[in-house]
């Protein structure tokens, strides 16, 4: 099945999400679709399976221009999405999910289930899969779960699948495996369009490969015929350094320590179980895993979210395991955290609103009770000036900014002031490159002046790019420790640590 | 790495299980200090009655070796799950502790006594009606995501309309109104609560006590003065052949009025459109994850709509039982909290029909044990008896508290972006 996409448009109040888009999805062919985040990819693809109607524009199956009602249309055509977050019933088994709205059934609208499995075992078998059948999907690993998300699509028979940023949540290992999976089912003639941010996954992967910035299509090609730098020019619109540009770390004395803290949930399950680890003044030590293995529990144990069940925290010598979060951040323990939407700002108030959250308390801008909004509109701008936050004034809803402007503006809070450590969870996520290069910089500035940071994060790439040592968690404990003086940590050993491969090396 | 000791992870203390367990212990205490009868005194439970075709002697038990052995195996369950830790048993280790209870405390009653097993479990059976329902209502509103604490003001409207319709047009009637009002109401919550999105509970708690106040005042203006509008014919057990004979279980099953028949039917009839029919699963899925359904072509909002509102015709239904199934008239707030026990079942039964039926029947025998204890006058007060069945649903969702799981989407409307 062949897809042309013709002048596709679509904007969404004063935003042009897409603009004049042509588009070839052929059989038996990975189209990697390359952009930023907002550049426009995810409008695109829910414009094909159906949850947007385009402003304009054709989309032609095999030479006959169809329209798309809803989601059913687009399923019924073909056309199978795995989006990004899954949509699976946890509490389902993997047939149970799979068949869930085309159920085969029997009499008295029994589910025939011993016929589905056998459905689904032989989707299973012919594209290599592995996916146990009658498990439940919540005590599956991402990675299975990911293959449950495409049998569903297969099950539904479609002959065009778009992959919506797949490989976010998985390991290296993972990944290769899924690769191996994606070719399997290009040689059964499937097309696949492919969605991605990350370069190499392109170079490696796609049979052809376009070029999403601003909305509009700025290169097509094969990818064979570009080079990373090539490709990262064109998705970002000018030229792009790779690498920070790191000098040799000169450690200092021990900032935060944790000695065998343990965690546990609500519901008695440990979260964090005996986790070890020093960072030390100026240097920036990487904690690497999949999502979700204990990575958040961590971050509120040192800043003091969560109280620990077992174990010490240290910092700077004294134990701080029983402070309270406001004494740790006074003594200067700074926190971007992992989703500044949810606990990183309040998207309602202005940027200088948002600047005084973390100091509406005390000499900088209070005045006994009273706010001084002037002197904190001083500070405000004066910030982001300092920390590139584009915004054409400070009164500003946060809200309307973009991602990177938003995450600099937070960053900008917590490290305008005098700070110890910096425990970054996530900093650059959905945020634009530029923002990426500009967040990477001021995380070095802190490192070179002598202070500690931590940074938790879920991209391998910039893990290895920014830390001076590694610490790699899967469920609840570092399973490994890494030396990255010289940015040659082996990715692989890494790779399987974040799978519970247990291989520790010495640091 | 390390070479230090690493420190043992640190062991979950599983509060719930120690605080049943203490619970347990408290009791065993209680049955064996306060349930004191002679050593040589016989609890005499009679099985057979007068007419039974097959006739089985009566079972006899020694009171003091009964209640003793009953302590001793409380603290014994109630020792384990505070020292061990429960897991996964600690549902069943409650349950089987609340029979060996009631047991105990019957056996005492009866010491030197007499008293009728089949009658006993005839009535345990016949008031686990009510709250097997409102537990099944609760149950498929709750497993497409909507919470249904309206299912007391369900009842209540269904015990209304089964009086007030059975007196005009007889009971077939009644049921059919008694289920078409209920329908009424689960049409409304379902209006409030997935088309406007209004709090789910407190939607619930309007509607209980809109009925409350609506069928009080017409019970006390209008009835009171029109006795021929609230003066229905109840529905009268029968017995169906060869099976209503077999000793004990016959009677207690088999020669019984329509709703108990009903109850069962529709207990059985859920449990399979539940776990094994295409809507039954998808109902399930709307109740888990609904954007995953919507993504699937599941309307979501369409699967809410229908299950509320067959949620309060079965509610309905349930409510009728307590005008058409026993005295034929209605009183003013005549369910007294049985919705909330029901939904109590539902909890102790993890949103299973069967499961709930299980925990429905615990509450009737409680409810009826009160009964017949307050017959053979035990020492007891009897308005301490009459607290029986909410006791039970204290300590019931006390020892639950965080281990069912409820569907994932609950309480959550649904809106569409």
């Amino acid at each position: 099945m062949n897809i042309e996409i013709r002048g596709i448009s679509k904007r969404f109040g004063p935003v042009q999400a897409n603009q004049d888009i042509d588009l070839d999805i052929r059989a038996g062919e990975v189209l990697g679709l390359l952009g930023e985040n907002g550049a426009g990819k995810s409008t695109l693809m829910n414009v094909l399976s159906g949850l947007y109607r385009p402003d304009s524009g054709d989309i032609i199956i095999d030479g006959t221009a169809v329209s798309f009602d809803g989601p059913g249309d687009s399923i019924a055509a073909g056309i199978g999405m795995v989006h990004q977050h899954f949509m699976l019933v946890p509490v389902f088994s993997v047939v149970e999910n799979v068949i869930l709205g085309v159920e085969p059934t029997g009499a008295a609208d029994y589910l025939d289930l011993d016929a589905a499995r056998a459905q689904v075992q032989q989707i299973n078998d012919s594209y290599g899969m592995e996916v146990p059948s009658d498990a439940l999907i919540e005590d599956l690993p991402v990675g299975i779960q990911q293959r449950v998300e495409i049998l569903k699509v297969l099950f539904r028979s479609a002959d065009v699948l778009i992959l919506d940023e797949p490989t976010a949540v998985l390991t290296p290992q993972e990944v290769e495996a899924f690769f191996g999976i994606v070719r399997a089912l290009r040689d059964a003639g499937k097309a696949i369009v492919f969605i991605t941010h990350k370069l190499h996954e392109i170079l490696e992967i796609a049979d052809r490969v376009s070029v999403l910035r601003q909305g509009r299509i700025v290169g097509n090609g094969v990818p064979s015929e570009f080079s990373e730098a090539d490709l990262a020019e064109m998705m970002v619109g000018r030229p792009v350094s790779f690498s920070v540009g790191r000098e040799a770390a000169t450690p200092g004395q021990p900032v935060l320590e944790l000695a065998d803290v343990s965690l546990l949930d609500a519901g008695l399950e440990a979260r964090l179980q005996s986790i070890s680890m020093t960072v030390r003044a100026g240097e920036i030590v990487g904690v690497a895993g999949v999502q979700g293995n204990g990575q958040t529990e961590l971050v509120e144990a040192i800043t003091g979210l969560a109280s620990v069940n077992a174990g010490r925290v240290t910092f700077n010598g004294i134990d701080i395991t029983a402070t309270s979060v406001r004494q740790r951040h006074r003594m200067g323990i700074a926190h971007i955290p992992e989703d500044r939407l949810k606990s990183g700002m309040v998207a309602g108030f202005t940027v200088a609103e948002n600047m005084v959250l973390n100091r509406y308390y005390d000499e900088r801008v209070a005045r006994g009770v009273v706010i001084d909004w002037s002197r904190a509109e001083e500070q405000a701008a004066a910030a982001c000036l300092k920390f590139d936050v584009r915004t054409p004034s400070v009164f500003l809803g946060a809200g309307s900014l973009s991602g990177g402007n938003q995450q600099k503006m937070v960053v900008a809070r917590e490290l305008e002031r005098d700070v110890r450590l910096v425990v970054a969870s996530q900093p650059t996520r959905g945020v634009d490159v530029g923002s990426i290069e500009f967040i990477h910089q001021q995380l070095m500035a802190c490192r070179d002046a002598g202070n500690a940071v931590l940074i938790i994060s879920s991209e391998l790439d910039e893990i290895l790019d920014l830390s001076d040592r590694i610490y790699v968690m899967f469920e609840g404990r570092v399973t490994a420790e890494f030396d990255n003086q010289d940015s040659c940590a082996d990715r692989n050993a890494i790779g399987l640590a974040m799978a519970g491969v247990n291989r520790t090396e010495a640091a | 790495m390390n070479s230090q000791t690493t420190a043992a992870a640190p062991r979950a203390i599983d509060w719930r299980a120690s605080i049943t367990g203490g619970a347990l212990i408290l009791l065993a205490l209680v049955i064996a200090f306060l349930l004191d009868s002679p050593w040589d005194s016989v609890s005499t439970f009679k099985i057979s009655r007068p007419r039974d075709v097959w006739v089985v002697g009566h079972l006899t038990l020694p009171s003091q070796w009964f209640t003793t052995i009953a302590a001793v195996v409380l603290a014994f369950l109630g020792t384990r799950l505070f020292l061990k830790g429960g897991g996964r048993w600690t549902t069943l280790s409650l349950a089987v502790a609340l029979v060996i209870l009631a047991m105990a405390f019957l056996v005492w009653a009866t010491a030197g006594k007499s008293i009728s097993l089949t009658g006993m479990l005839q009535a345990t059976v016949v008031r686990a009606v009510p709250i097997a329902l409102a537990a099944l209502g609760g149950i498929l509103c709750e497993r497409v995501g909507v919470i249904n604490i309206a299912i007391e003001g369900m009842l209540l409207a269904g015990a209304f309309a089964g009086a007030l319709f059975g007196s005009l047009m007889g009971g077939w009637a009644g049921i059919i109104c008694a289920m078409l009002i209920g329908g009424v109401f689960g049409l409304l919550l379902a209006v409030l609560v997935i088309t406007y999105r209004v709090d789910q509970i407190i939607a619930g708690v309007v509607i209980n006590l809109f009925v409350l106040g609506l069928t009080s005042y017409v019970s006390s203006q209008v009835f009171a003065e029109f006795r021929w509008l609230n003066k229905a014919t109840p529905f009268r057990a029968f017995k169906i052949p060869v099976l209503g004979d077999i000793p004990l279980v016959g009677p207690v099953l088999f020669n019984q009025n329509l709703f108990v028949y009903g109850a069962l039917i529709l207990v059985t009839l859920s449990t399979y459109y539940l776990f094994h029919t295409r809507f039954g699963l998808r109902a399930r899925a709307v109740g888990e994850h609904p954007r995953a359904a919507d993504t699937l072509g599941i309307d979501v909002i369409k699967t809410r709509y229908a299950h509320v509102i067959a949620a309060g015709m079965v509610a309905g239904f349930g409510g009728a039982w307590f005008t058409l199934g026993s005295v034929g008239r209605f009183d003013e707030n005549m369910t007294f909290g049985r919705g909330f026990i029901g939904l109590a079942a539902m909890i102790f039964g993890r949103w299973h029909p069967l499961g709930a039926l299980a925990a429905a029947l615990i509450f009737g025998f409680a409810d009826s044990l009160q009964q017949k204890l307050s017959i053979l006058n035990t020492p007891i007060p009897s308005e301490f008896l009459s607290m029986a069945p909410y006791i039970a649903t204290i300590v019931v969702v006390a020892g639950l508290v965080g281990q069912a799981r409820p569907p994932a989407a609950i309480g959550k409307p649904y809106v569409k972006d």
